[in-house]
């Protein structure tokens, strides 16, 4: 530790310690028969400060836990850098990387299942330092007796096995355990996640105690908005592998600028009846990670999406009803035939897919729309009944693209502090998302 | 005096205001609950006397965190206390006129699919995975509604389509696996409206979910409670999701109601140390930078019956009478609506006649119990 302490004093408490430069990180897709692959981090980059808690957040599956595993290499990067302290991390192996490791740690979600039931606590935390061959027996048993204490525990707990403690206390050996090799770098993977409010709050308590005491710097991995709120310097909102905002916590959550965020931010129940708020109520779920949008990740969920401009006269219920549509169509392109309808497909007697007369009454049911609108959806209709959802699929898009649906937008500076967001609305041509959404949700 | 109830009415619930208020019976009145667990070692109160009533279109939500009990009043409600577990005698679940507690096993089913449905934690657990959902649905509808053939798959594709699931006709086909978490949590609601019952428990629906999911699935249950009128207990940890949905509040603690309250009186002035604690706890409610507030020490085991307020060891204001007598519920506002378990009220009063006040109310609860058989 007094290694780090002195440099930290020497260079000042916030330049950057670690630099992440368009990290991707794909699971399969490799050879030439193979599915897509899925792009569980997909080109992200951002900075962590020496000294700061970064929080990551956002939904099952945006990708969140996959980033953090792979700053601290526990999953190999698919393609870019990683550079700690300078130095880039991907590329290091052997003893390289286990020298470096020591520097970088992880706690995990899951104290029930991080622990091996078969260990005493001081097993536990003695093993990292037996790994790393720190020291002799003897200092790393006074090592481990004095982490106890550290994290709050006490010296009997040293005999006593993972089954006999709670979730809390759990998560204390967890830390512990990170902490054995006295590291700058700590990944924090939902801690608090599993854990009651009450025990939550001394969980966090104590991660800030050790910060302060051990210079740490934390990347704090959450889904709840509140913890991250509460705990982060600067914070990342992710979606489907992409940083969708980054900013200082207070400035994000306070004026959100990617619609994304504003959902998110609003769709938290607050504890306080008595609050009077707009809630955005997102549709659907995230799509599948192996076929992404080729827009932006987030344009099928949108409620700011931006509309092609031939269509800009109708009406957000039957953009709604052609979202949705879209989204079922998707849903059926995505489903492999069997071989007896394969067989049927070939020989004109396919019928499997004729339900999908029942999901287009159930949205367009009872809704104005005007010709050239349920022409498209029509003729996408009997395309799918014909066994072939992808040509609807397509059709689908040429029709009722916009630039949301076909480019990717860029991560963009949208105030003096560094705050960014992934949004087409930034841009000087279109409405900004805040205006969009008031004016949507007001006419609801 | 005048507003705070004598210790008769602590002792006999079933008597209490509500009724005579709204003149209006509630749907379900669960008074004096006890359910234990009995061990090799101990027994253990996992709900030990506990008083609520649910009135008709209304959502009661019970909070507290785990091992407060609250999923297992779930569980007694709907009559699936099995052995090791037990309801004591002298525990009352009126619903609808009924005594549940008398209901043989088979009664009990008639009104587990039609009158009370349940919404799980894990709708993993509700969902055979070796059938389809549809499968499944119109399965509910033959055993409860008599439905067959084509007209119960047109019901299904209408349940799956009211709890919006898109594109239901295909997805009817589909098992359970197939299915998102959010969307398995839809599809159980689904089969519980094909039962079409009036009340509706649901024990931590939303848990497992993301925010956004969260946010949809609340929003459903609103919507189907004013298409239906359905009464609702909903059980939660989140004091967010408690206050978005819930028109009235128990705050469960080791087995016992320790504050019951609408729902704006609770978060606006909450009364007992341990719901102030907890609300404290919360990140996002204090300052930013500011240190969260913790409770010290763990959630106690009721393995015995209480003499004492089990939150006293915890307890940042607690006093010598608190380690001695069993506070029982006080009015503590104008009104009856909100009470607090605690030896701090009713306010005004000396700390000698609070104790005693508490220790009379013990008393005649204690009797109460006596007769009725309960105390084993």
């Amino acid at each position: 530790m007094s290694k780090v302490t002195e440099r930290t004093q020497t260079e000042g408490g916030r330049e950057t310690l670690v630099s992440v430069e368009n990290l991707k990180k794909y699971y399969g897709g490799e050879g030439m028969f193979a599915d897509p692959p899925v792009k569980a981090v997909d080109d992200v980059s951002f900075e962590i400060r020496r000294g700061e808690t970064f929080g990551l957040v956002g939904e099952s599956g945006s990708g969140k836990s996959t980033l953090g595993r792979t700053l601290v290499q526990l999953e190999r990067a698919t393609e870019g850098r990683v550079l700690f302290d300078g130095r880039d991390v991907t590329t290091l192996s052997g003893d390289e990387l286990k020298q470096w490791r020591r520097n970088a740690q992880m706690v995990f979600q899951d104290p029930e299942s991080s622990l091996n039931d078969r260990m005493t606590i001081g097993e536990i935390i003695m093993e990292p330092l037996s790994a790393h061959g720190w020291k002799t027996k003897q200092d790393r048993r006074e090592r481990a007796l004095e982490l106890l204490s550290e994290v709050g525990l006490q010296e009997e707990h040293y005999y006593r096995y993972p089954h006999q403690f709670s979730g809390g206390q759990r998560q204390r050996i967890g830390i512990a355990r990170a902490l054995a090799l006295e590291p700058e770098f700590v990944v924090l993977d939902e801690p608090v996640s599993a854990l009651d409010v009450s025990v939550q709050a001394k969980i966090i308590t104590l991660l800030e105690d050790l910060q302060a005491e051990f210079d740490l710097t934390y990347l704090f991995i959450a889904h709840d908005l509140s913890v991250i709120r509460h705990i982060c310097d600067r914070v990342a909102v992710m979606y489907l592998g992409k940083i969708m905002e980054l900013g200082e916590t207070g400035e994000l959550f306070e004026s959100p600028a990617n619609p994304y965020t504003q959902s998110l931010l609003s769709a938290i129940p607050r504890p306080d009846p008595t609050a009077d708020r707009q809630r955005i109520t997102l549709p659907g779920t995230p799509p599948s990670p192996r076929d992404p949008p080729v827009g932006c990740q987030f344009s099928t969920r949108c409620p700011a999406k931006i509309y092609p401009e031939e269509y800009d006269d109708l009406s957000d219920d039957v953009w709604d009803a052609i979202e949705r549509f879209r989204e079922v169509v998707r849903e059926r392109s995505r489903q492999e035939l069997g071989l007896v309808d394969q067989a049927r497909l070939r020989l004109g007697l396919f019928s499997k897919y004729d339900d999908i007369d029942e999901a287009v009454a159930d949205l367009f049911g009872g809704l104005d729309a005007p010709e050239a609108v349920t022409d498209a959806i029509e003729s996408a209709r009997e395309q799918v009944k014909a066994g072939n959802p992808d040509a609807a699929r397509e059709a689908l898009f040429d029709e009722f693209n916009g630039i949301c649906d076909r480019e990717r937008p860029v991560l963009q500076g949208v105030s003096d502090s560094g705050q960014q967001s992934y949004c087409h609305r930034h841009a000087p041509e279109y409405e900004p998302p805040e205006t969009v959404l008031q004016r949507r949700s007001d006419d609801e | 005096m005048a507003s705070q109830s004598p210790p008769d009415a602590d002792a006999d619930p079933s008597a209490d205001g509500d009724m005579a208020a709204n003149g209006e019976e509630p749907l379900l009145s669960v008074s004096n609950l006890q359910t234990v667990f009995y061990t090799d070692k101990e027994t253990i109160y996992a709900v030990d006397g506990i008083d609520f009533d649910v009135k008709r279109g209304e959502t009661v939500g019970i909070v507290g965190e785990s091992g407060s009990g609250k999923s297992v009043t779930a569980r007694s409600i709907m009559g699936l206390i099995e052995s090791p577990g037990k309801m004591l005698e002298g525990s009352s679940i009126r619903f609808d006129g009924q005594e549940l507690t008398e209901f043989s096993a088979e009664e009990y089913q008639a009104i587990r699919g039609s009158g009370i449905g349940m919404v799980s934690q894990d709708p993993q657990q509700s969902l055979n995975p070796v059938y389809t959902v549809g499968n499944q649905i119109m399965e509910a509808l033959e055993v409860n509604r008599g439905m067959s053939g084509e007209p119960a798959r047109q019901e299904a594709i209408d349940l799956l389509e009211a709890v919006a699931i898109p594109d239901a006709a295909r997805r009817l086909d589909e098992y359970p696996h197939e299915f998102s978490g959010g969307m398995r949590q839809r599809a159980v609601i689904a089969m519980m409206l094909a039962c079409d019952p009036e009340f509706l428990i649901c024990d931590e629906p939303t848990t497992a979910l993301d925010v956004t999911i969260q946010a949809q699935i609340l929003e459903l249950l609103r919507d189907l409670q004013a298409e239906h009128g359905l009464s609702i207990i909903f059980i939660t940890h989140d004091m967010g999701v408690i206050a978005e949905i819930a028109d009235r509040v128990n705050v469960m603690y080791a087995g016992e109601i320790v504050e019951q309250a609408p729902v704006e009186e609770l978060f606006a002035d909450p009364k007992h140390p341990y719901t102030r604690g907890l609300l404290e706890a919360i990140p996002g409610r204090t300052e930013q930078g500011e240190q969260l507030r913790t409770i010290e020490g763990d959630v106690p085991t009721p393995n015995a019956p209480a003499e004492h307020c089990r939150f006293a060891p915890r307890c940042p204001v607690a006093f010598d009478a608190c380690e001695r007598i069993p506070p029982q519920p006080v009015t503590v506002e104008d009104g009856d609506e909100h009470t607090a378990s605690c030896l701090l009220y009713p306010e005004g009063e000396t700390e000698a006649e609070r104790a005693e006040h508490h220790r009379a109310a013990a008393g005649e609860r204690r009797r109460g119990r006596a007769e009725s058989g309960g105390e084993p």
